[in-house]
């Protein structure tokens, strides 16, 4: 197992992380460092774990009843495998956007005012509308959709659905942003739109993305990592990845020898 | 020759035909290849064989009593008969009863003398059905055996043939239940002869023991029993079984283990197996004595045993399993993607219930409780036996109440003529219940059908 790659302070690290679905092993100790300068993207052909490590960082693997997550993982330093992290805290704190758009079938407002509605994070409806109002110009949708907050978030077209749940997401104020192959269910205008979304979110948030597409995280990352059967095969630099890699597997999936 | 020997002979029949018919497909395929399998060519002949004739014979026992009765009526003897419809039926039933079994004494000499003409018909007729339906049989197995041949193929007769025979068993629950409306229709609208309908479906006074022949629809009016049946079913019952049947839904699809939903759902499912008479027991001897008690206690000495809020209590615990496994689907079926995302943000287990998945599975959970609601107003035995009372319009769930189902058992058991308003009430009665309950599941069916058609 080399050395995660060099970051400035990172802001999550993960050290010999392992997850099991019941009997199945689905990552075999991986360790990684994730900052807040850099995109981060995980590449690697289907089934090599990648989607499943990016659950463990906000415990989504909690919700399935058979997995178990084994090593360390620490947001700031923080063990958010502790006994006394609250999952609820730190979901809010690393937010998500889910492969499919899963806007809730309520308002366009309403899906963005969800989470600060549960996290009580504003005191009036003026405090809410800004909040409403910013999440939305933040995920590039408020010019789309201003005139017609009130509508079902569930009418808009794929890709501002999808911009719909990153607007959902940043409502609250997150720290990190996890997206699991946000783009995957839409076409190359609505994707590109996203990619852009990526860019101007950089640096305000440690954003991570999943992607099978490695044109798109050679587009949208700094930082990438490849992982294949379970085991992160190799992490670093994206540019060095792409034109340089270090293993062999690396360079097979780069070129397309599988995958 | 009986019905039931009839039956057998042709199914006799159908079988030598399908031994036969294989056998020589058998022999057939000795020396060249057949299009259809050896048993297909059986079935096809058996076919031929059985359908026609029991298409006849169906038919047949819709028509020859008709031709008999018309036979009888016809000769010299049946021209002293009465003139009024209802007195002829009725001597022609027991002449009827009379020839089927001699030993039976007759009550009127008329139907005495009828009933050896009867016979002959009878035996003419049952003939002649006989005759036509082995002839049938016959004529369609050899015109089926004489079809076989090595390109002939079976497998696509016997296909269209499995298809005819399933297309219906479909129809029999359709057209019997048009069959049901029709003849509420019919016996409806000979009430509503007698009974304005305003009276009816307006009247807040109903005491049919007492109908007055001058003005019957004083009597009649049906408001108190709707007032009673929707007390009791639409808002007792539901005041139980929405409540316990969601909760229980949300516990088995979001909070059980997987071992507990494993035992519980099916133990749930049982509840929806009682009969409704055990139900109407314990309504009856436990329930209704523990509320009168209860009723007591709060200070009204005069309270009976047989209340609204024990039948309606008990009903609601009845349809529990309804909405539970109705709201429970409804859960099941909102996206797990939904559920994760809600999560995802932070929400708890809870909100996310209450936010999300519920707003979500509404128009299910609503089916589901219209389709309860349904199933409660048309409930008999429990309100028979816990709340059989007096046709008041009242708020107080310690009264006695009544229903319309109640009401029309009371209409039609015991002595009473068929034409006279207080029974034909029962038919009104029941057609206004058939109608509403119709339109609730409509009503549902189309909620279910909307929501189905948003997540796919």
């Amino acid at each position: 197992m080399h050395a995660p790659a060099p970051t400035a302070a990172p802001k999550i690290s993960a050290r010999h992380v392992s997850v099991h679905y019941g009997r199945k092993q689905a990552i075999d100790d991986v360790s990684i460092d994730v900052d807040m300068e850099n995109v981060t993207a995980f590449i690697g052909p289907s089934g090599c774990g990648k989607s499943t490590f990016l659950r463990t960082l906000n415990r989504m693997n909690d919700t399935i009843p058979t997995a178990r997550v084994a090593g360390d993982i620490r947001l700031d330093g923080e063990d958010i495998y502790a006994a006394d992290m609250d999952v609820v805290q730190l979901r809010a704190r690393v937010g998500m956007v889910f492969q499919k758009p899963n806007p809730f079938p309520k308002s366009i407002y309403e899906n963005v005012a969800y989470g600060p509605r549960i996290h009580g994070l504003a005191a009036n409806k003026a405090e809410l509308d800004h909040i409403v109002e910013r999440s939305l110009t933040r995920a590039g949708l408020w010019g789309e959709v201003k005139d017609r907050l009130s509508d079902s978030g569930t009418a808009l077209s794929g890709g501002q659905q999808q911009r719909l749940c990153i607007a959902r997401a940043i409502a609250v104020d997150p720290e990190v942003i996890l997206m699991d192959e946000p783009c995957s269910a839409l076409d190359p205008i609505a994707t590109a739109k996203i990619e852009e979304l990526v860019h101007e979110l950089r640096g305000k948030y440690a954003i991570v993305i999943v992607t099978h597409n490695m044109q798109q995280a050679a587009r949208v990352s700094q930082r990438t990592a490849f992982f294949h059967l379970g085991t992160l095969v190799e992490y670093g630099v994206t540019s060095q990845i792409f034109t340089n890699p270090r293993q062999e597997r690396t360079k097979d999936y780069i070129t397309g020898r599988y995958g | 020759m009986s019905g039931s020997a009839l039956f057998f002979l042709v199914l006799g029949l159908a079988l030598i035909g399908w031994l036969t018919a294989r056998a020589r497909a058998v022999r057939l395929g000795g020396a060249t290849r057949l299009h259809s399998l050896p048993g297909q060519h059986g079935w096809y002949v058996a076919m031929w064989v059985a359908i026609p004739a029991f298409v006849f014979l169906a038919a047949w026992g819709w028509i020859s009593p008709q031709l008999v009765r018309e036979g009888v009526l016809a000769s010299p003897q049946a021209a002293s008969l009465p003139a009024f419809a209802f007195e002829r039926s009725a001597i022609l039933a027991e002449a009827r009863a009379i020839a089927r079994n001699p030993d039976l004494g007759a009550f009127n000499p008329q139907a005495e003398v009828l009933a050896p003409i009867y016979r002959t018909y009878l035996t003419r007729y049952a003939w002649i059905g006989t005759g036509i339906a082995l002839i049938l049989a016959l004529a369609g197995g050899l015109y089926a055996f004489s079809r076989i041949a090595a390109p002939f193929r079976a497998r696509g007769h016997v296909e269209r043939g499995v298809m005819l025979i399933l297309l219906v068993a479909s129809l029999i629950a359709i057209l019997t239940t048009l069959g049901i409306f029709g003849s509420l229709l019919v016996e409806s609208a000979r009430f509503f002869s007698i009974v304005p309908v305003a009276d009816f479906l307006l009247g807040t006074h109903w005491s049919p023991q007492g109908v007055g022949v001058a003005h019957p629809g004083r009597d009649l009016g049906a408001v108190p029993l709707f007032w009673g049946t929707f007390f009791i079913g639409a808002v007792i019952a539901m005041a139980v079984a929405i409540p316990f049947g969601l909760m229980s839904a949300v516990y088995l699809t979001q909070y059980a283990a997987p071992a507990v939903r494993r035992w519980v759902k099916p133990m749930l499912e049982i509840l929806a197996g009682v009969p409704t008479v055990v139900y109407g027991y314990f309504a009856a001897l436990t329930v209704g004595p523990a509320i009168r008690q209860f009723a007591v206690a709060l200070g009204m000495p005069y309270a009976s045993s047989e209340s609204a809020l024990a039948a309606g209590l008990v009903m609601g615990v009845m349809i529990i399993p309804f909405v539970s496994s109705m709201a429970d689907d409804a859960l099941a079926a909102v996206p797990a993607a939904m559920r994760d995302g809600s999560l995802a943000m932070g929400a708890t287990k809870s909100e996310t219930i209450a936010r999300v998945l519920m707003p979500a599975a509404l128009p299910g959970v609503v089916a589901g409780i219209l389709l309860a609601v349904s199933r409660a107003i048309g409930e008999t035995m429990i309100v028979v036996m816990a709340a059989s009372g007096a046709a008041t319009i009242s708020l107080n769930p310690f009264d006695s109440a009544t229903t319309v189902t109640k009401q029309i058992v009371d209409l039609l058991t015991g002595e009473a003529a068929f034409d006279s308003p207080k029974t034909l009430a029962a038919f009104a009665l029941g057609l206004t219940l058939f109608v509403i309950t119709f339109l609730l599941n409509i009503v549902a069916l189309r909620v279910v059908k909307k929501y189905r058609e948003a997540y796919e």
